[in-house]
C-alpha cells in the first residue's frame, strides 16, 4: 500500500530531509533501469524518461494512494501518463512498487512482452498505464473524465496527468484546460514536465508555448511553477494542490532532458534514441558514481 | 414481414433521447456527454432529468471522447453524443483514448446520410460507418425504427466495450411489431423472398421493404433483412439469406458505399458465398444541399429509387 504513512500531511513529508533522501535514492536506481532497458530494446525515449523520473518517483511512493496487491482498487488515484513515450519511467516504477516482477523490465518492447512501446491499460492497472496514451495531447481529457467520475461518487480519489511540454501543442489539451475549471475539479492535477525540447527540436523554436503562466492563470487553473528535479519543492506544490478548492492545479516543472545522464542532459537526440552497449555502461557507471 | 403497417413515424434520435431518460432511471451508471447538440442529438431529455449525470462540453468532441473514455475507464457508462460526421471525426481520440484503452464509451452518432438535406455534406454522416468498423473491438449498430432503438439503447448499455450507435434526424416508419426484441449480432428478417435478398440498414430499410412490395407486385419475391448490427457482422445469417434468395444481393444504406454496410457484406459474402452484387447508396461522391426527401431520391435511397436499381440489377442479373 502507497504511500506508507498515508495519514502524513504531505508538506511535512516535503521537508523532511530524510524522506527526500529516500525518493532520492529510489530515483536514482530508477535511472539505471530506465538506461538498462533501452538500451536491451534498442529503441526508446531516454530524454523525456529521464526528465520524469524524479517526479514519478514523488508521485508513486509519496502521493498516490494505491496498492499493488489490489491494483483494481476503486479508490485508488489515477496517473494518466499523457506523454506516453516516457512509459520506460513507469514500468521502472511499476516493478520497484511490485507491480511487475524487476526481470520483466528487460522485455521492454519485445514482441508479446506486456510491457509495449508505450502505455496499455490491458495487462495490469497501475498508476501511469490506466489509460493508453501515446498518440499525444489525450491525456488530460481523460483524466479530466476520472476526476468527473470521481466526483460523482463523492471525491474518494484524486487524478493526477503528466503533460509533455511538446504535446501542449496539440488543441485538445486546450480544450481540457478550458472544460475542467468548469467542472471545478479540485481533485485534478495537471503536471507539466518541461523539459523544452521536442523531437524536432527545442520547443521555443518548433512552437513556443509562452507565456505559458500566463495563458494557464488565463484559463483559470490554479498554477505552481517548480523544479521538476527538486522531490521537497514538487511535493511542496502537490500539497498545495490538494489544498486549492474549486479549480484544477497545474504544475508547471521546469526539468531537463537526459537529467542525471551527463551526455544526455539538454540534448535533443536524444529524444527519442536508446543508448548502446558502451554508452549504457557509461551511463549506469555515472549513475552508481551519484549514490 | 407481412403485416407490416407503417402507423408510427418517429426519428431515431427521438427515440433515442426517450430511451436514454428511462434508462437514467434503472441505470445510475449512466452518464451523457454532448458537444452542444443536445437539442439535435435529443440527449437533452436526459439532460434535463439527470442534469448531475449530464457534461455540457461545448464544441469540443475530441475532449469529450477523451473525458468520456475517463469516465468509462472509472466504472461509468458514458453515452457520448454529437452529429455522426463531427464525433467519428474525432478518429484518434476513439482510437486511443476510447478503443484501445478498453473504454466501454457508447458513441452516439445523429444526423446519418443525406436524409439531413438542407445543411449539405459537411453536417452529413457519410463515412462513419466505415471508420467506426476498422476499429478493433468496436460495435456498430444502426436500428431502422423507434422500437429497435429503444431495444438497442437498452442493450448497448449493459453491452461491455466500445460501441457506436448511428441514428437519423429524419422520422422513420415502424418496421417491427410490439414487442420486438433486439438481438445484437443478428440479422433479422422482415420479409421472406427467394428471387433476391435486399440488405438494408437504418433509415433505408422501411422504403427497401416497401421495394419489395412494389417489386412483388412485377412478379419478383425479394427478402428484406434488416442489419441492425453492422459489426459484429452475422456472418452465418447474412450467408444464409443469400443462400435462400440465389445469391442475387443488394445493400441500401444512407453512407458511401465504400466500407459500410456495403462494404461489410461484400466482405462477407467474397469471402463465404460469392454473390452477384449491387450496392445502393452514396456513391463516392459528397452530399450536398437540397430538400431531404429531393436529395435522398437523388441518391436512389428512397422507396422508387430502391425499386427501379433492385428491378435494372435483377432484370441484368
Amino acid at each position: 500500500m502507497f504511500p506508507a504513512n498515508p495519514e502524513r500531511p504531505l508538506a511535512q513529508t516535503a521537508s523532511d530531509p530524510a524522506a527526500i533522501a529516500r525518493l532520492v535514492e529510489i530515483a536514482r536506481r530508477m535511472r539505471i533501469d530506465i538506461i538498462e532497458m533501452l538500451g536491451k530494446a534498442g529503441s526508446g525515449h531516454p530524454g523525456g524518461s529521464l526528465s520524469a523520473i524524479d517526479m514519478v518517483t514523488a508521485l508513486y511512493f509519496e502521493v498516490l494512494r494505491h496498492d499493488p496487491k489490489n491494483p483494481a482498487w476503486d479508490n485508488r488515484d489515477r496517473f494518466v501518463l499523457s506523454k506516453g513515450h516516457a512509459v520506460p519511467a513507469v514500468y521502472a516504477t511499476m516493478a520497484e512498487a511490485g507491480y511487475i516482477p524487476h526481470d520483466e523490465l528487460a522485455t521492454l518492447r519485445e514482441l508479446g512482452s506486456r510491457l509495449q512501446g508505450h502505455p496499455v491499460t490491458s495487462f495490469v492497472l497501475a498508476p501511469g498505464v490506466e489509460a493508453c496514451t501515446g498518440s499525444l495531447g489525450q491525456g488530460l481529457s481523460v483524466a479530466q473524465g476520472m476526476a468527473l467520475a470521481s466526483k460523482l461518487a463523492g471525491n474518494p480519489f484524486r487524478v493526477y496527468a503528466m503533460m509533455g511540454d511538446g504535446e501542449m501543442q496539440e488543441g485538445q489539451v486546450w480544450e481540457a484546460l478550458m472544460s475542467a475549471p468548469k467542472f471545478g475539479l479540485d481533485n485534478l492535477v495537471g503536471i507539466l514536465d518541461y523539459n523544452k525540447g521536442q523531437i524536432d527540436g527545442p520547443t521555443d523554436e518548433v512552437m513556443s508555448l509562452e507565456p505559458l503562466m500566463d495563458k494557464l492563470k488565463a484559463f483559470n487553473w490554479h498554477v505552481l511553477r517548480v523544479n521538476g528535479h527538486d522531490i521537497g519543492a514538487f511535493l511542496g506544490a502537490i500539497a498545495e494542490a490538494h489544498a486549492t478548492k474549486g479549480k484544477p492545479t497545474f504544475i508547471v516543472a521546469d526539468t531537463v532532458k537526459g537529467k542525471g545522464v551527463s551526455f544526455m542532459e539538454h540534448k535533443i537526440s536524444w529524444h527519442g534514441s536508446a543508448p548502446n552497449a558502451e554508452q549504457v555502461k557509461q551511463a549506469v557507471a555515472e549513475l552508481n558514481a551519484a549514490r | 414481414m407481412d403485416g407490416f403497417t407503417m402507423s408510427t413515424k418517429k426519428a431515431t434520435r427521438q427515440a433515442f433521447g426517450e430511451a436514454l431518460a428511462k434508462l437514467g432511471e434503472t441505470r445510475t451508471d449512466v452518464v451523457v456527454l454532448d458537444a452542444d447538440l443536445s437539442v439535435s442529438t435529443k440527449s437533452e431529455l436526459f439532460a434535463k432529468k439527470f442534469p448531475d449525470r449530464f457534461f455540457e462540453m461545448g464544441i469540443q468532441e475530441a475532449n469529450m471522447l477523451g473525458t468520456a473514455a475517463g469516465l468509462a475507464l472509472a466504472g461509468k457508462v458514458p453515452f457520448c453524443c454529437s452529429f455522426a460526421c463531427f464525433v467519428t471525426g474525432r478518429y484518434d481520440q476513439i482510437r486511443v483514448s476510447v478503443a484501445y484503452s478498453g473504454a466501454n464509451v457508447k458513441i452516439v452518432g445523429t444526423h446519418a446520410g443525406v436524409a439531413i438535406g438542407d445543411d449539405g455534406y459537411s453536417q452529413q454522416g457519410l463515412e462513419d460507418v466505415a471508420l467506426m468498423r476498422a476499429i478493433p473491438t468496436m460495435a456498430v449498430v444502426q436500428p431502422a425504427d423507434d422500437l429497435e432503438t429503444a431495444a438497442a439503447v437498452e442493450y448497448l448499455a449493459s453491452h461491455v466495450g466500445p460501441a457506436f450507435l448511428r441514428l437519423t434526424r429524419q422520422n422513420v416508419e415502424r418496421v417491427h411489431p410490439e414487442g420486438y426484441r433486439f438481438q445484437f449480432g443478428k440479422v433479422d428478417t422482415l420479409r421472406e423472398g427467394t428471387d433476391a435478398v435486399i440488405f438494408a440498414s437504418g433509415g433505408p430499410v422501411a422504403p427497401a421493404l416497401h421495394a419489395a412490395e412494389a417489386l412483388a407486385e412485377d412478379g419478383f419475391s425479394v427478402r428484406v433483412v434488416n442489419v441492425h448490427t453492422i459489426k459484429p457482422l452475422d456472418v452465418e445469417g447474412v450467408v444464409a439469406a443469400a443462400k435462400a434468395s440465389g445469391g442475387k444481393v443488394i445493400t441500401v444504406e444512407d453512407h458511401t458505399v465504400i466500407g459500410g454496410l456495403g462494404g461489410a457484406i461484400a466482405e462477407c459474402l467474397g469471402e463465404h458465398f460469392p454473390s452477384k452484387l449491387k450496392r445502393i447508396g452514396v456513391q463516392d461522391v459528397f452530399g450536398e444541399s437540397g430538400a431531404p426527401d429531393a436529395v435522398v431520391a437523388k441518391h436512389g435511397l428512397d422507396e422508387a429509387g430502391i425499386t427501379r436499381q433492385v428491378r435494372e440489377f435483377l432484370k441484368g442479373a
